[in-house]
């Protein structure tokens, strides 16, 4: 299928390609961005638009069971803002948690083209693997959850590390997954084994095993280290939520001992104050940190107003939010391997933590020295839904529009925060860097997030306005794989977009030893675990990096 | 797979296969299976059920794939028969997808969507209620295996897994050994609450035998307990069940050191139905101040809950949706396939391996008969009799790959143990799908 394109008298934002808005042209053939392609080739005049790489989300819970649980216990969710289908697309339902459909047309009408579902048990693989494939137009992929597994602990407290790197590649090669993901490491046995307990610092020990969370926490970036996995280990740190959690996010980070890591929705792990009472910014430490540590890059988790749902593997934290206000509430463990919790909620202005969470959220933002590693995201719906992308990037481009915010909100909250004194403004090119080339770099795709010779052509046009929000609402135009999905704000096609997973090598002797504890702990036979190669379409291996 | 294949003469065998009768969804079924005679000879693992569910499907070769008013016709003539009935009804419905792969099923929802039809599963007379009640309340459970390795206490309420699920207490939940359940049956105590005795009654340590109907009443007296309030004595009337065994069953509740509530048609289909799964998931969600405490459906049919699952990541709605609007609307009561037939609104149904004919009730069924019937099914049954275009299928899990959700949420890979020459669901469903476009786009 030949198919070229050129886009011209776009102002065009391409931050790895050192681009910073030139008229220029793009031109593509196949999928691809090449050079240049026939004079008669087909255009698309963008006079008076911006041209970006289709953006890229680092961290979002967009497909799997917890997502589904979610889906399925929140009709209320999905009744107002239902989906209708087009010539070409599928219906579906909206909402915070949106049907899969719904929810690929969606990003794709804001111009992103690439998401990652971040924490899903690898019993579950298929499952996710499934919704990603009836999850249209973009690309994805999904984090594995690895900081709770029973085996890999077993294997860690004796000490026998060749054997856990061995099994960790397993893992992730079995479940078609693309990175490890660690979530409240150690907390997972303290919930279900200790009649609903937690950890609360990185050196207790874990129940029932001689360990503790800052062991698995070093083990684990390690083994992504060392097997030079595209994107590191993702971690979700202990203490979210809870005052005074800044430094298990600083303990955390320096466990790394300068290896690559990535902290997510660090902006949840960034409060100071004591336990058990109010929380207060402790943006200045973390952002301090992470400016100064190249190894370490983080995503915001921004807290926006409005609804949310709570969906995460770290079930203590549901179990407490449940205690804030007594709502429907599930909790979904997974044998072995994982808890969950979900909970419906909703960010309010004139709530004291509510407003400090989203100062704190755009504190980071407007203190990073290095937006290449502090990107956007609202852990959606965590934080609020995707939904809200538009809105954020108008917040930190548009400071008269984020002062006048700013006065709607819980003034004690902010009185708390140092944001009224940030005056920095987003440039266009800074936005392109914390929503597209950034997480696209942090990911190690390197066809994605820019514009340069051999790229992915997947392209967003966006008309220039004043208003930000409104201009990054609604691309005019979007490009997936060198094909027009959206032409004039309207779908023209459909696109199916690709899973994206690694496939690190493991020593095969390490699977009877699997396979034993399979046998004794396990409700499925180990021979039906793994994910066969034929069971998802349009797949793609990414491969690792040299090891450093 | 391969490996798992040993070839002797005109037999081979299939390890880690799946049963799909139940919603157990047992994977460690070794099949001998005949290659010949095309079925299974011997099912290593499999209960009673799953025995009978292996050998009854064999291959009847003579059988034609698909019968229009009762004549034999092509596959592609009744593809196009059902396209044109599915287009031209005003109030098509599609029901059943309990018995078919994932594959199927998301198909069958794509179908639907560009047909602007109504769809359900047979969630809607099963389990629907405890969607209801997770919809109202949330839900704390588990996957299986978790059970397996730290349930102390096992309370099955309503459902009798001895004779529906046979090896859910022998390989999941009550016998095995576990991780922290070192002694199996030994560590663990289970409690059986039914309006009689079963043959689960058999396997529990207490039965609490209650009045037919005081489900609900029983759950919210357990959770007062739970909560430290003291119980009206009339609730020993009200649920026939003495005081000191309501006291002494909410004790042993709050003092496990894991515990999870099987449930099932006992609880759903009598009633109270959604508010007594409501108050069974809130009496766990309480538990869980004293101790960890989970539920979970004993569902019924092998992808029942992949019906849901699929349903739910497709269109937000677990069964009961209607796509009339142009996007998806769910609404038990109105939308749910039994009210829909009642009320004589569908005028063509599309039925994926159920057998309606045979277990709705009357008026129902009388509505049933009268509009025209698409059937999709491996076996002859009283749906297909009265069906106007009546396909014969392959069997999942049996000739047909793919995936299968179990009660609890997990997939399971199906292992074909041979291949029939009849289409699969999905085989059939695409270029149906792709008829019913083209159709529409004209
Ligand atoms: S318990 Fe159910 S799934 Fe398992 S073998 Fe018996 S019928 Fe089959
Ligand atoms: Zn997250």
């Amino acid at each position: 299928m030949s198919s070229t394109l050129r886009i011209v008298n776009g102002k065009v934002y391409d931050p790895a390609n050192d681009i910073d808005g030139q008229v220029r042209d793009v031109c593509i053939l196949d999928g691809k961005i090449v050079d240049s392609v026939p004079e008669d080739a087909p255009t698309i005049d963008a006079h008076g638009m911006v041209v970006m790489p289709g953006g890229v989300d680092i961290h979002c819970h967009i497909a799997g069971s917890k997502v589904n649980l979610a889906r399925k216990f929140q009709p209320e969710d999905h009744r107002y803002d239902p989906h209708p289908g087009t010539e070409y697309t599928r219906s579906g339902s909206g909402g915070v948690v949106p049907s899969t459909f719904a929810t690929g047309y969606r990003y794709a009408t804001m111009g992103y083209t690439t998401a990652m579902e971040a924490a899903v048990p690898p019993l579950s693989a298929r499952h996710v693997l499934e919704e990603l494939e009836d999850t249209p137009i973009i690309d994805k992929g999904y984090y594995v959850l690895m900081g709770n597994n029973s085996m890999l602990h077993q294997l860690l407290e004796k000490g026998r590390m060749e054997e856990f790197r061995e099994a960790v590649a397993w893992w992730v090669k079995a479940t078609k997954a693309y990175t490890i993901k660690l979530v409240n490491p150690g907390a997972d046995e303290m919930w279900k084994g200790k009649k609903n307990a937690n950890i609360t610092a990185l050196d207790q020990k874990i129940h029932a095993f001689d360990l503790t969370p800052r062991k698995v926490i070093k083990a684990l970036i390690d083994v992504a280290n060392d097997l030079g996995l595209p994107h590191p280990a993702h971690i979700h740190c202990n203490n979210l939520g809870h005052s005074g959690n800044y430094e298990t996010t600083l303990e955390t980070m320096r466990t790394a001992e300068g290896r690559r890591v990535h902290i997510t929705h660090i902006q949840f792990h960034s409060y100071g104050g004591e336990v058990g009472k109010n929380p207060v910014s402790a943006a200045r430490a973390i952002s301090d940190f992470v400016n100064d540590n190249p190894n370490i890059s983080a995503d915001v988790g921004q807290v926006m107003f409005g609804k949310s749902v709570s969906m995460t593997a770290d079930a203590p934290l549901a179990w407490m939010l449940r205690h804030v206000k007594e709502r429907k509430w599930i909790n979904a463990d997974t044998e072995c391997e994982s808890g969950c919790g979900i909970i419906p909620f909703e960010y309010q202005q004139h709530v004291y933590t509510h407003t400090l969470q989203w100062a704190i959220g755009l504190e980071l933002f407007l203190m990073a020295k290095d937006p290449w590693r502090m990107v956007l995201s609202t852990d959606h719906p965590n934080g609020g839904s995707f939904l809200n992308y538009p809105r954020l990037i108008r917040l930190l481009m548009d400071r008269d529009f984020r002062n006048q915010e700013a006065t709607r909100v819980n003034q004690k909250a902010i009185g708390k925060t140092s944001l009224p004194d940030l005056t920095r403004e987003y440039s266009m090119q800074e936005i392109a860097i914390v929503t597209r080339a950034g997480p696209a770099r942090l990911l190690g795709l390197k066809n994605k997030g820019h514009l340069g010779v051999g790229a992915d052509a997947d392209i967003t046009i966006y008309d220039e306005m004043d208003n930000k929000e409104e201009m990054f609402n609604a691309a005019r135009f979007v490009i997936k794989d060198g094909h027009l999905f959206i032409k004039n704000h309207e779908f023209c096609a459909d696109h199916s977009g690709r899973i994206f997973h690694i496939a690190p090598e493991y020593d095969k002797s390490i699977e009877n030893e699997i396979r034993s504890f399979f046998d004794d702990y396990y409700s499925v036979q180990f021979d039906n675990y793994p994910v066969s190669d034929t069971h998802v379409h349009n797949t793609e291996v990414i491969a690792n990096i040299p090891v450093t | 797979m391969d490996k798992n294949t040993a070839t002797e003469k005109n037999t081979t065998i299939i390890k880690n296969a799946t049963c799909t009768f139940c919603g157990c969804v047992c994977d460690d079924m070794e099949l001998t299976v005949d290659l010949d005679e095309k079925c299974i000879i011997k099912s290593k693992n499999a209960c009673v059920l799953g025995k009978a569910w292996f050998s009854e499907h064999s291959v009847d070769e003579s059988r034609p794939v698909a019968l229009i008013d009762g004549k034999e016709a092509s596959l592609e003539d009744a593809i196009e028969e059902a396209a044109q009935i599915l287009v031209n009804a005003r109030f098509p419905i599609i029901y059943g997808l309990s018995d078919t792969t994932s594959e199927a099923q998301r198909q069958a929802v794509a179908m639907a969507d560009y047909l602007s039809a109504n769809i359900d599963s047979t969630s809607s007379v099963c389990h629907g209620p405890t969607g209801m009640g997770l919809q109202g309340v949330g839900e704390p459970t588990t996957t299986l295996g978790e059970v397996k390795n730290r349930a102390d206490m096992v309370v099955y309420w309503g459902c009798n897994p001895t004779d529906c699920h046979p090896r859910l207490s022998t390989h999941f939940t009550v016998m095995p050994k576990g991780m922290y359940i070192p002694n199996g049956r030994k560590d663990r105590t289970v409690i059986n609450v039914d309006i009689r005795s079963t043959s689960t009654t058999n396997i529990a340590d207490l039965f609490v035998q209650l009045k037919p109907g005081s489900d609900y009443e029983l759950l919210s007296a357990l959770r007062s307990i739970s909560r430290g309030r003291r119980l009206n004595p009339s609730i020993e009337e009200q649920t026939g069940v003495p005081m000191a065994t309501i006291e002494d069953v909410a004790h042993r509740l709050m003092s496990c050191n894991y515990g999870i509530l099987f449930f099932g048609m006992g609880l759903t289909m009598t009633r109270g139905r959604h508010y007594n799964t409501g108050a069974l998931h809130l009496l766990a969600a309480d538990l869980n101040e004293h101790t960890h405490f989970v539920v979970k459906p004993a569902r019924g049919h092998g992808n029942v809950t992949g019906a849901d699952t699929v349903m739910s990541w497709q269109t937000g709605y677990p069964f009961g949706v209607n796509f009339n609007r142009g996007y998806p609307r769910h609404e038990p009561g109105e939308f749910t396939t039994t009210d829909i037939l009642v009320r004589g609104e569908a005028d063509a149904a599309c039925i994926i391996a159920s057998d309606p004919i045979a277990n709705f009730a009357r008026p129902a069924i009388e509505h049933l008969k009268k509009i025209p019937v698409i059937s999709f099914d491996p076996k002859p049954t009283p749906t297909s009799q009265i069906a106007r275009v009546a396909l014969t299928t392959a069997c999942y899990g049996i000739n047909v790959p793919g995936t299968v959700y179990r009660m609890d949420d997990i997939p399971i890979p199906l292992r074909p143990a041979f291949e029939s020459p009849f289409p699969s669901d999905l085989d059939i469903l695409k270029p149906l799908t792709e008829r019913i476009r083209e159709l529409k786009a004209h």
